[in-house]
């Protein structure tokens, strides 16, 4: 392996990571794409509020507020041709109360600054009008028309199946473990894989980009915290929030939101609780309570009755100090070459709005590497759509019908609350970006994201999986190594093998 | 061969929907159908292959596959249509059924009478907002029991059960047979939630201790489970500081209860109890929906299944009753069709026996004009029922005609009339 020189290597393949493979596989370059998870997008990006966001909460002046607004207005065009789940359904900053109702306009103020378009105050009637089930004690709202929401998985997925079609390589539990330096040049990487040659490296880590600029030498004082944000999912047969509702944002947070998401389920969350552990994505009474107060706040007609799945997600959060001194802000986006070594671009500190940001970041890095001479000539037959494969359940019952004629997999639900069918989950395991966990199918599909969470199409699922990568059911995990769902057969099925 | 009308269509093959479609049938339903989901019927009867079941029935101890078997030999002998490996997707108030199967494709049918017999399904994890990691080894007890039973694999080396239902405590004895180690049950109700009898021979004989009053306070492990901590908790349900218990284990069960699986239930406009999660009945096991029936678990969670085929009995009786007026109904009533230049005729039916009480008026609009005297004609194939004339017809102009009382004979041997305007 060590003859080959690729010409970009991708550290980690999460929504940037991803999104930068994707706009990197125009150009005429060998690129390799590594994550050290079984799959890619299993960290930020799996466990998000899976917002758009307009644009108005980042602090003017910033990369944050600059990759938000810019990323915010690529997302029509990258839904269509990545065709992933979008809808720009604008969002709402709901005050309650006359207090709160003041500091709408400052946020308007600020969102214009950072050049947000489309931004409107409106009055409670207003608001009660378009949100029934909103707080009564509602005062008004910013309502930004940009704002929008998004499968987030999807568009790792997206972006990452495009980058391969077009001649990315991906590899899966490689994990980065030193750079391969020439002086105070980069020439390569160390994995648990073997040792590649690449002429550039990207550093899209996430919660892990610290360690990785640490390698290369740079920025010793940054340091990635981990802000845990914890979430109630709703049954979308019980209620219905027809927008994404932010309170009014305090100094630390954008807020507990109540929001509806493109799977049809209301959500509530995050919170922001600082913690050590990076993978710490566990759920917490604490934090299940302070979300619930939060949401209640905004919509109290909401019952804990109806929630089916709680989750928590991470946020790669960074001590990154604004690259204008003028701008007092200390947790900014690094999107850098930086001047201390050479062959690295630089990328840390992507948390919120980082999804949001993705396709201004990716189109950055594009600039940044032909800053710095890279011809980047195009490819022709770049092929910048990438063709979705049929979803069951938002089918009119003539398109199944027709669907099932032309394969009968499709005719078998494998996921009763959400019908995923067979053929949906065998697509996916043979996709070019193929799923070989419980939990990859999970976030592809929406299968067992329910009212019964997986409790009847688990071990279908794991009867799938076994025979379409041939392998034993014994072997079938929920999210790689270690998570495997079995132990051993039975004493019967013991029996019956020998 | 399927029909695409049936007199009654059962959603669901366990205990519940094998006896409806049974007593449907006996009570005179001429086409039965049963939809289930599984590859078999017996719905998860097949799974639980312990004892007890069909004690106040049959006055045996018979295990789940065997009661299920009886009903399945008697239903075979019945001549009811079976669709098995098939899911029911939709089904509106007007008793439309939308069913996808990988053997049949995907079906639309129509039925008389409905009986939804879905069952429960289980309380989860997220339902009882257990903290804790997210790992592989949380299962719900009737997912692990179709693991160990059904597909012949063990989900985990050692357990801790979370709540004392029913097929919590015969899973603890299923894994000890298997050679697995149970840690404990615990529960945080102060008393038993699942029969005592299965407290005795699930538990009891094989030294499984019962905790009261105790809950998981978090699962520990991040890709598969490697321990859980335990708490006792007081009359208010709080947590009693100091009461944590680390107890390692791989896996976590819960039983925690049943919900009544009505998706499809309220996609028909079916009512529901919010106490009972199942739909409000009348007697029969109807439904505020007229001509939709609900049967076993799917109404109301039930303890012994011996219930269940009783409710099942009840329900498929009533349902097939009802079947059968619809049907006495329709053989009454007569499709009034747009024949020659007719665009249109209202009523679209009529009830044969309205023309007892007063002569029936006919509305249409034509399709062309005719500046000449016509006659507009009732038919009945080639038998005509009654006519008159009028001096010209515009579509403009709507156009009436009555059929008389004298025609009630004449019309009694008719399953469709026709309207004609032609030249005189």
């Amino acid at each position: 392996m060590a003859d080959k020189t690729y010409d970009v290597i991708i550290i980690g393949a999460g929504v940037v990571g991803s999104m930068v493979a994707r706009f990197l596989s125009r150009f005429k370059l060998d690129i390799l794409l590594i994550e050290k998870d079984s799959d890619i997008g299993m960290g930020a990006s799996s466990a998000n509020t899976a917002i758009v966001h307009a644009g108005y909460d980042p602090k003017p002046g910033t990369l944050k507020a600059e990759m938000n607004v810019l990323g915010n207005q690529m997302f029509d065009q990258l839904a269509g041709e990545l065709n992933f789940s979008f809808e720009r359904r604008g969002d709402y900053v709901v005050a309650i109360g006359p207090e709160e109702f003041t500091k709408l306009e400052a946020l308007r103020q600020q969102g214009l600054e950072n050049g947000v378009p489309g931004m409107v105050i409106i009055d409670g009637a207003d608001v009660r009008r378009r949100e029934p089930n909103i707080n009564p004690e509602v005062s008004g709202a910013l309502w930004a028309t940009t704002g929008g929401i998004c499968d987030p998985f999807g568009v790792v997925v997206a972006a990452a199946e495009n980058a391969v079609v077009n001649g990315v390589t991906l590899m899966t539990e490689t994990a980065f473990q030193d750079f391969i330096m020439e002086g105070r040049r980069i020439v390569g990487i160390k994995t648990n894989r073997g040792d590649f040659n690449s002429r550039w490296v990207v550093n899209s880590a996430g919660m892990y980009s610290d360690e990785v600029m640490h390698k290369a030498g740079l920025r010793p004082e940054f340091k990635i915290t981990p802000r845990k944000g914890e979430y109630y999912v709703f049954d979308k047969a019980e209620i219905t929030i027809n927008n994404v509702l932010f309170p009014v944002p305090s100094a630390t947070s954008k807020g507990i939101l109540v929001t509806t998401t493109v799977h049809g389920n209301t959500i509530i969350g995050p919170n922001a609780l600082e913690i050590d552990d990076r993978e710490d994505r566990s759920i917490t009474r604490e934090g299940l309570d302070e979300i619930w107060q939060g949401a209640i706040n905004l919509v109290p007609s909401l019952s804990l009755r109806y929630s089916i799945a709680e989750f928590a997600g991470l946020r790669p959060g960074g001590n990154a100090p604004c690259a204008n001194p003028d701008v007092k802000y200390n947790k900014d986006f690094i999107i850098e070459i930086p001047k201390e070594v050479s062959g690295l671009v630089n990328l840390g500190g992507i948390e919120s709005p980082g999804l949001s940001s993705s396709p201004a970041i990716a189109a950055r890095v594009v600039e940044l590497l032909r800053g710095a001479g890279e011809k980047l000539e195009e490819k022709p037959d770049w092929d910048p759509i990438r063709r979705a494969r049929p979803r069951f359940r938002d089918m009119s019952p003539t398109e199944q019908k027709l669907l099932v004629e032309n394969d009968a997999s499709y005719g078998r639900i494998i996921c009763r609350c959400e019908n995923v069918t067979e053929g949906e989950i065998v697509a996916e395991i043979h996709a070019p970006v193929p799923a070989r966990t419980y939990d990859a199918i999970k976030r592809r599909t929406w299968l067992g994201t329910g009212r019964c969470q997986g409790g009847f199409d688990t071990a279908r699922v794991v009867e799938i999986l076994a025979r379409e990568l041939g392998v034993s059911p014994l072997e079938i995990s929920k999210k790689g190594k270690g998570s495997e769902f079995l132990v051993r057969p039975t004493k019967d099925k013991e029996g019956e093998q020998c | 061969m399927l029909k695409e009308k049936y007199d009654v269509i059962v959603i669901g093959a366990g205990p519940a929907g094998l006896a409806a479609a049974i007593e449907a049938k006996k009570t005179g339903a001429q086409d039965v159908l049963v939809i289930e989901r599984a590859q078999e019927l017996g719905g998860i009867l097949q799974q639980c292959i312990h004892n007890g079941f069909g004690l106040q029935i049959f006055k045996r101890d018979m295990p789940g596959p065997a009661y299920a078997q009886h009903y399945i030999d008697e239903l075979s002998g019945l001549h009811v249509d079976t669709l098995l490996d098939a899911m029911a997707l939709n089904v509106t108030s007007e008793r439309h059924v939308y069913v996808t199967s990988r053997t049949a494709g995907f079906l639309e049918l129509d039925t008389r009478a409905l009986v939804l017999a879905m069952g429960c399904r289980e309380r989860t994890r997220a339902q009882i907002a257990l903290p804790g990691t997210r790992p592989a080894g949380v299962y719900t007890a009737g997912t692990a029991q179709r693991f160990v039973n059904i597909e012949g694999f063990m989900p985990g080396k050692r357990f801790v059960i979370l709540g004392s239902g029913d097929i919590g405590m015969i899973m603890a004895r299923r894994l000890t047979f298997e050679g697995a180690k149970v840690e404990r049950v615990l529960e945080i109700m102060p008393f038993l939630t699942g029969l005592t009898r299965n407290y005795v021979q699930c538990l009891l004989d094989y030294d499984i201790p019962l905790q009261l009053q105790h809950t998981v306070k978090r699962i520990i492990g991040n890709n598969r489970v490697e321990a859980i901590e335990s708490v006792q908790i007081d009359k208010q349900r709080q947590p009693i500081p100091g009461t944590e218990e680390i107890i390692p284990c791989d896996t976590l069960l819960l039983s925690v209860g049943l919900i009544p699986e009505n998706e499809l239930s309220r996609k028909a406009g079916v009512a529901l109890d919010p106490v009972t999660a199942g739909p409000f009945v009348d007697e029969k096991m109807q439904t505020n929906v007229p001509g939709i029936f609900a049967a076993g678990n799917v109404v109301h969670v039930y303890d012994l299944v011996d219930w269940v085929t009783q409710a099942g009995l009840l329900c498929g009786r009533n349902a097939a009753q009802y079947a059968i007026a619809e049907r006495k109904h329709q053989g009454r009533r007569v499709r009034m069709k747009a024949g020659d230049n007719v665009r249109y005729v209202v009523p679209h039916v009529l009830d044969k026996e309205s023309l007892a009480e007063s002569a029936q008026r006919l509305q249409m609009r034509v399709t062309l004009p005719i500046e000449e005297p016509v006659w507009v004609e009732v038919m009945n194939g080639e038998e005509r029922i009654t006519r008159k004339t009028e001096l010209y017809v515009r579509p403009g102009e709507m156009v009436n005609i009555d059929i008389p009382q004298s025609a009630y004979d004449a019309v009694q041997r008719a399953s469709e009339l026709s309207v004609r305007v032609v030249r005189r």
